[in-house]
């Protein structure tokens, strides 16, 4: 078979103020086939699906789509060219329904006015489409992310794309909605479709893609069939080096109280949760998304407040009604929806990082300590190796991947007893994934209680001394380091319906 | 391959605004001004568009601080009134100057607590809590005054107003300060820097440990507050308190700071523009007085200079 290609990048280019994003970029995507596309936080990924899908006008260079050359100026003329492109950030409306949001810019109309049974049954069979089980009239603030990241997912597939592409799409996602997610790709490309799917989960990459493209700082590494390439030689392509094991797990003495929760309620939860987390460990917390481990971190860290039940950090009761009391007390959280409830988007990558810690810094107080805001937040950066051109660049002109660090080095300039992490590693490329691990590792040494909630089984094993598996509201098990596998943990996630059912 | 190739003309045009902006704009207001509109460029008339723009600049200070952290407030029109008429009523019972400006702070506080309290305590939308109290504290100012002007007897307070030092009207000379101190607490302060992070994103704020609803309360506190000031000053310089007086200095206001760039979904201002879209707004009513441009006309002026400052504020963040 002679592959047909669907899509040209021919020499493109982006250039932002004080950064080029794109450096001459040029390869192609087939029809019919799935092609992945990887490279470490601010390689350029997300801004080559922007210009894409029109959002950007490249700073030089062309798509080839049907052998012919074409610049979009307008996500308008993407749409109309069968691009869809499903973002990295979600881009819905809260406040409307889950069959507006879909169809938004093309509901279905009868004299100018929304046909609500034809809304409501092209949003039943899209939604059937994903396998996603939602009544279309629910707000869409109210569905979690990952259902909401499927509406997304939907609502790109309503105009019949033939060029589909995916940016992360799986950062928010349950195994199960994954699976189902990949069997909508499957589908898309036995149709014909030329899909381009952005990750940095490894494994999704060899079971998913035909074809990979590697960028790096945003010149283009490599494009090749997968089947050429083993991980290892990705990894490398990728971050330029050769990693090893990524977890880098060395035991470590622990004890002495950290946090202890017993007989913990609140919404969220069904049943009272009650674990004890030492100091010096790093605890994990497994789960399927929806079964409550967000819901229970934000209970500990004074967010929402709790029905009944104890807390104590160190052996001294832990009563706070506000995350200020609880940064106060020396428990913070690094929370799992970074558009949400992490980044101030309008503020600079500064002004971001000392957000808590200024307060303790200000002289007397009150006043801003800038020579110390300015040190620590390049120190953060260097830490973390955040892309950004200056630390008085906006935040939301940083890619995913670094906003990401942005708000987890939030936390590492102040003086933490127990850091709860959701979701840390989110969207975050594997070299700085390992130095988040040597990160949680050296803060686990130095007598802090790290606890972890993770949706992904091998960071859970790789990093966690201890692991808790939620289901539906409660705490199923804890087990040990050593009893832990991935086929125990997912056995015990799984709603017991279903897990008698297989 | 013409990757080096220079970047957009735009480029460099839209960055030099996002910098200096409005300061362009007014500096070359005020030339235009001074050469074409006869008598704008003298002492005197100087001074009235100083003493005019006063007012507005002072409450812009905490109006800017509202609309940074993501509110507004509709009701610093009908305090000014009301604070007014409130000092004037007890100045002219009691024979105390102090008293009367006491009770029309307190009222300032009062009315700018309560805005707070709804606005981040019971979460209610800031601009149906402030019509509403805009309305209340408008009907107050009737009620307290009998519906007329009521004219001071105490001739020490008219200082406040009129009297200058240094050739400078006092009232200039208070807002010159404002100007300073809001500038700082909005740069220097945590309390700024908090502002703008609640007008960024309240949800992140608040689990960064900002005590979002206290920061509100106080911004709140803070306009209503400086609203019964700006209402006090307003009375002495007429010598009276008027309940009927500065309807539509609301808008007003928020034309000027949104002129000067402050963005209404907030976590974006600066007090230097802000300083600027005051005067520009000043500096347009003033020439056209002294053009002798009838108010019916001015209105239409202000409207679509406003308008052209968003569309122009708009333009300048399209993306790249
Ligand atoms: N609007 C913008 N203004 C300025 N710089 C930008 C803008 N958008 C992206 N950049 C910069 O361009 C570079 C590439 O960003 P991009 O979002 O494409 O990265 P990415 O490969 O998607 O990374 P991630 O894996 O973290 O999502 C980054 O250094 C980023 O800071
Ligand atoms: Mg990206």
């Amino acid at each position: 078979m002679t592959a047909i290609s669907a899509l040209g990048f021919d020499h493109v280019s982006m250039e932002f103020p004080g950064v080029k994003a794109l450096n001459d970029v040029s390869f192609d995507v087939r029809a019919g086939s799935i092609h992945a596309l990887m490279g470490e936080n601010g390689a350029g990924k997300s801004t080559l699906l922007k210009i894409l899908s029109g959002a950007y006008t490249p700073s030089d260079g062309a798509l080839v789509i049907g052998g012919e050359r074409k610049v979009f100026t307008d996500t308008a003329h993407a749409l109309a060219a069968g691009i869809a492109v499903i973002y990295q950030e979600l881009h819905l409306v809260p406040e409307m329904s889950a069959a507006e949001n879909l169809f938004l810019g093309h509901l279905p109309q009868r004299f100018g006015v929304v046909n609500r049974r034809a809304l409501a049954a092209a949003a039943r069979k899209q939604l059937d489409f994903i396998g996603e089980d939602i009544d279309p009239w629910t707000k869409l603030g109210q569905l979690s992310l990952g259902q909401r990241q499927m509406v997304e997912i939907a609502k790109a597939l309503t105009r019949g794309a033939r060029i589909i592409a995916f940016d992360e799409p799986t950062s928010s996602l349950s195994d199960r909605e994954v699976r189902r997610l990949f069997t909508i790709i499957r589908e898309l490309k036995s149709r014909g479709c030329a899909i381009i799917y952005v990750t940095h989960r490894m494994e999704e990459v060899f079971e998913l893609a035909d074809r990979i493209t590697i960028l790096r700082d945003g010149r283009h590494v490599e494009t090749s069939e997968l089947a050429h390439l083993t991980r290892d030689a990705v990894v490398q392509r990728m971050v330029g080096r050769k990693l090893a094991d990524i977890y880098n797990y060395t035991p470590r003495a622990h004890g002495g109280t950290g946090l202890v929760a017993e007989g913990v309620c609140g919404p969220g939860l069904t049943e009272p949760c009650s674990f004890a987390a030492e100091a010096g460990e790093i605890f994990g917390f497994f789960g399927l998304i929806g079964a409550g481990r967000s819901e229970l971190m934000k209970l500990l860290f004074g967010a929402t407040a709790k029905s009944a039940g104890r807390v104590t950090v160190g052996g001294k009761p832990f009563e706070i009604d506000s995350p200020r009391e609880a940064i106060e007390a020396g428990v913070v959280l690094c929370p799992e929806d970074r558009k949400k409830e992490g980044v101030i988007p309008v503020r600079s990558v500064l002004e971001n990082i000392n957000l808590s810690a200024r307060r303790r810094k200000a002289r007397a107080g009150v006043l801003i300590d800038e020579s110390w805001e300015q040190s620590n937040a390049k120190e953060r950066c260097a830490q973390l190796r955040v892309k950004t051109p200056s630390v008085r660049q906006l935040i939301r002109n940083l890619s995913g991947g670094n906003q990401q660090k942005v708000i987890l080095s939030r936390w590492l300039s102040e003086p933490v007893k127990v850091i709860l992490l959701d979701e840390p590693t989110r969207g975050i490329d594997v070299g700085a994934k390992s130095e988040i691990y040597v990160i949680m590792q050296d803060l686990a040494r130095s007598g802090v209680c790290v606890i972890v909630v993770s949706s992904e089984l091998p960071e859970v094993l790789g990093v966690s001394d201890r692991i808790a598996v939620m289901r539906q509201g409660k705490i199923a098990a804890i087990l040990d380091r050593a009893d832990a596998n991935e086929e125990k943990l997912l056995k015990l996630a799984l709603p017991l319906e279903t897990a008698r059912a297989s | 391959m013409a990757t080096d190739s220079s970047p957009t003309a735009r480029k460099p045009i839209a960055e030099f605004f996002d910098k200096a902006g409005m300061l362009v704009v007014l500096a070359i207001l005020f030339f235009g001004c001074s050469v074409f509109v006869e008598n704008f460029f003298s002492l005197a008339n100087m001074k009235g568009l100083a003493l005019a723009v006063s007012m507005t600049g002072m409450v812009s200070c905490t109006m800017l601080f509202c609309l940074a952290a993501g509110d507004f407030d509709l009701s610093i029109g009908s305090v000014v009134a009301c604070a007014g008429v409130l000092a004037a009523v007890v100045m002219n019972r009691s024979e105390s100057i102090t008293l009367g400006v006491l009770a029309a702070l307190g009222l300032g506080a009062a009315v700018g607590f309560v805005n707070g309290f709804v606005v981040a305590k019971l979460k209610i939308n800031a601009l149906i809590t402030t019509l509403a109290t805009m309305q209340i504290v408008r009907g107050l100012g009737f009620i307290i005054s009998g519906g007329t002007a009521v004219g001071i007897g105490l001739e020490d307070f008219f200082g406040l107003g009129n009297s200058a030092f240094l050739g400078v009207p006092t009232p200039v000379w208070i807002t010159a300060a404002c100007f300073a101190m809001f500038g700082f607490i909005l740069n220097r302060t945590v309390f700024g820097r908090d502002t703008l992070a609640v007008g960024g994103n309240s949800e992140a704020a608040h689990l960064a440990g900002i005590a979002v609803t206290r920061v509100k309360i106080a911004i709140f506190t803070a306009q209503g507050v400086m609203a019964a000031f700006a209402g006090i000053v307003l009375s002495s310089r007429v010598t009276s308190g008027q309940p009927n007086t500065s309807q539509g200095f609301e808008l007003e206001v928020i034309s000027a700071c949104v002129l000067g760039g402050v963005s209404l979904t907030g976590g974006v201002g600066s007090m230097a523009f802000v300083i600027a879209g005051v005067l520009i707004m000043g500096i347009v009513q003033n020439a056209m007085n002294l053009m002798n441009v009838a108010t019916f006309y001015q209105y239409v002026a202000r409207g679509l200079i406003l308008l052209a400052a968003v569309l122009f504020d708009r333009w300048k963040r399209r993306k790249p």
